[in-house]
Order: C-alpha cells, then structure tokens, then sequence
C-alpha cells in the first residue's frame, strides 16, 4: 500500500510540475525514480529513455507506465498513468467548459482570438526544433528533399499522414545499413 | 460508433506520433478538425493554448478533453486508452527486445525519417493558424501578437503559461 502510495505522490507532483508538454516531465520523473524513490538507476533510466524515443506516442506516460509495472506490475502501471495525467486532465474539462459557458461576451471572444497567433508561434517553434532536429541526424540536404516531397504529397495530393508516416518506418526498417556510423541521430533523442 | 471514432482519431496519432507529445498534436488535429469534423480551427486552438499552459503531458490532455467533449466521460477515457496504451503496452512487453535493438540504425532511422512530416504538418498547422487570425482580428494585430509572443517565448524566455496569459489580458481589453 506505501509503494502504491508513493507512486501515486511521485507522478502526481511530476504531472502537477512538468510544464511545457510530456518532454518538460522528463527531468521531473528522473528525479523522483532515481534520486528520490530509488526505483531504478541512472542508467536504466537512460535505457527507458532511449527505448521510449524510438517507440511512437506521448512520452511521460510511456515512461510513467513502464516504471510503474516495474515496481508493482499491472496495478502500479495504472496507478502512476492515471497520477500523471488525470489532475490536468479534469482542470483542462473544468476551464475549457466554463470558457465556452460564457463565450458569447465580447471580452471572452476577444481574449480567444489573440490567442490564435501565440498558438500560431508556438506551433512554428516546435516546426523549427523538429526540422532542426532532423537536419543534426540526416543532414539539411536529405531533410529539404524529403520535406518537400511530404509536403507535397499532404498539402497538394491529400495524402493522409499516417499513409505517409507508415511508409517512411517500412523505408527505415528495410532500408540497408551504410557502413559508415551513424552519430547525428542520438543527441537530438529527447524530444 | 462514436465511441469507435474517438478510439480511432487518437489511436493513429498515439502509434504514428514518433517524436513525443508534441509529435501527435498535428496529427490530433488531423483527425479531429480535418476528418471528424468535432471542432473548429478555433476550438482546436482554444484546446491547444490551454493544453500549452496548463502543466502535464499534452497529447493526453487533448485526448481527455476532446473525447470528453465528443463523447463525455466515457468518451474522454476512450479518447485517453486509446492515445497512451498501444506504445506503452508495447514498451512493457517488448522491452527486452527493443533494449537489444536500441542502438541498431534501423531502429534510431524511425524516429529520425519521421521528423521532416512532423515538421511540415507543424508548419502548416502554424500557418493556418495564422492566416485564421488575420481573417478574424486583422493583419497588423496578428502581426503585433505574433512578433511579442515570439520575443517574449524565445528571447526573454518567459514561461508559456504567461505569455499565453498576457495574450488572454490583452484580447479582453483591447480586441
């Protein structure tokens, strides 16, 4: 029961804590699974954090997931997922339906509407880490053609992007490995 | 078939969305504008602005909020199943495996040949939402927005939840 307890407290402060989506979490949940509860060492969690890169979907509740059924199996798992996401979760429900209970003032529409283009910055900041991102491990040469060719085929032929996402992973898997290392590819790995 | 739609438009972002949280908000809004049609642009940036400055993992706080907005409660844990449990019963069961493949350049290229569409399904994302608010405030106060926020996100580097904040105050008063 203690276990289960801590748990819930470890994720619970890292979800409460971790701003700026499942990446800003990740420090957050190295500190209370190594340094504070012990549940792992340092260097199992940089394989967790390796392994939980390469594998699809949002991070921290990869992470939260894998470290709570190594420490109490099935029951941890869904204990320390729901800590980290449920808080938030029932705060974004509770603003989001009152914003649109009084939506028709003019303030509220005028408060909504600027905050389209932060959205708008954010989202081109996040464009520019993930293309930063791809140009340190292919190179800006093989990420200009492949953009390209991506953005072709969803803005102008309405391909669906999962379409075009699952063709690149069959490439990556059945593609030959050059001879040469490849070092580009690990330092952009935490996002 | 509701609940089989909800399940869908967050299972595809969950297991193609390489690349963390971030990763899957293009996706999300794929399903969820483009091809269900549950929110507008607007909304789905409303969801967005206030997922960005609330803490926590962000794909599953879209996931909770539109599945509860499609579907309820219920709509909300199918929406939240369906975004976390395909990659991380993967992780848990195939954790062996993949720790033996993790350095093979095979396994490094998946996330690495998926970072150019994230990008441009990001970029395009930004720029609708952009050209979303000139149609509704004006060119020169999106331009005004835009160069502020940026300056104050990426040079001062204030916290999101402030500047997001700031754009809420400044719309109340003056839009």
């Amino acid at each position: 029961m203690r276990t289960h307890w801590n748990i819930f407290i470890a994720f619970f402060r890292v979800g409460m804590l971790g701003y700026g989506g499942g990446p800003g979490s990740i420090p957050l949940i190295h500190k209370e699974v190594v340094d504070k509860y012990k549940w792992m060492t340092a260097d199992e969690f940089g394989d967790l954090l390796a392994l939980g890169n390469t594998l699809p979907g949002p991070i921290a509740t990869k992470l939260a997931g894998y470290i709570g059924y190594r420490v109490t199996g099935l029951w941890g798992m869904i204990n320390a997922v729901l800590a980290s996401i449920i808080p938030t979760i029932i705060l974004m429900i509770v603003l989001l339906t009152s914003l649109s209970s009084i939506r028709n003032f003019d303030w509220v529409q005028g408060m909504t509407a600027a905050v389209i283009p932060v959205v708008g910055v954010m989202l081109a900041v996040l464009t520019w880490q993930f293309i930063d991102k791809a140009i340190g491990g292919m190179g800006w040469l093989q990420t200009g053609i492949m953009s390209a060719i991506v953005f072709i085929l969803l803005q102008f032929m309405n391909v669906h992007p999962g379409i075009v996402i699952g063709a690149l992973l069959v490439i990556a898997l059945v593609q030959k490995d050059k001879s040469k290392r490849d070092d580009g590819s690990r330092e952009g790995g935490t996002s | 078939m509701k609940y089989w739609d909800i399940f869908v438009a967050f299972f595809i972002p969950g297991i193609l969305g390489y690349g963390g949280g971030p990763a899957s908000i293009p996706l999300v809004e794929n399903e969820v504008v483009d091809r269900y049609g549950w929110m507008t642009v607007q909304e789905f940036s409303e969801v967005l602005a206030l997922g960005n400055s609330l803490p926590g993992p962000i794909a599953t706080k879209m996931a909770g909020y539109i599945g509860y907005d499609v579907g309820g409660v219920l709509g909300a844990f199918v929406g939240v199943f369906a975004a976390v449990a395909p990659s991380l019963i993967i992780m848990i069961l195939l954790f062996g495996i993949l720790l033996k493949y993790k350095d093979s350049p095979k396994v490094k290229r998946l996330t690495l040949y998926v970072r150019p569409v994230i990008a441009i399904l990001l970029g395009v994302m930004a720029w609708s939402f952009f050209q979303e608010s000139i149609v509704g405030i004006g060119f020169w106060q999106t331009a005004v927005i835009i160069i502020v926020s940026y300056l104050l996100l990426e040079r001062v580097k204030w916290h999101p939840a402030f500047v997001i904040i700031g754009a809420f105050v400044y719309g109340g008063f003056f839009l």
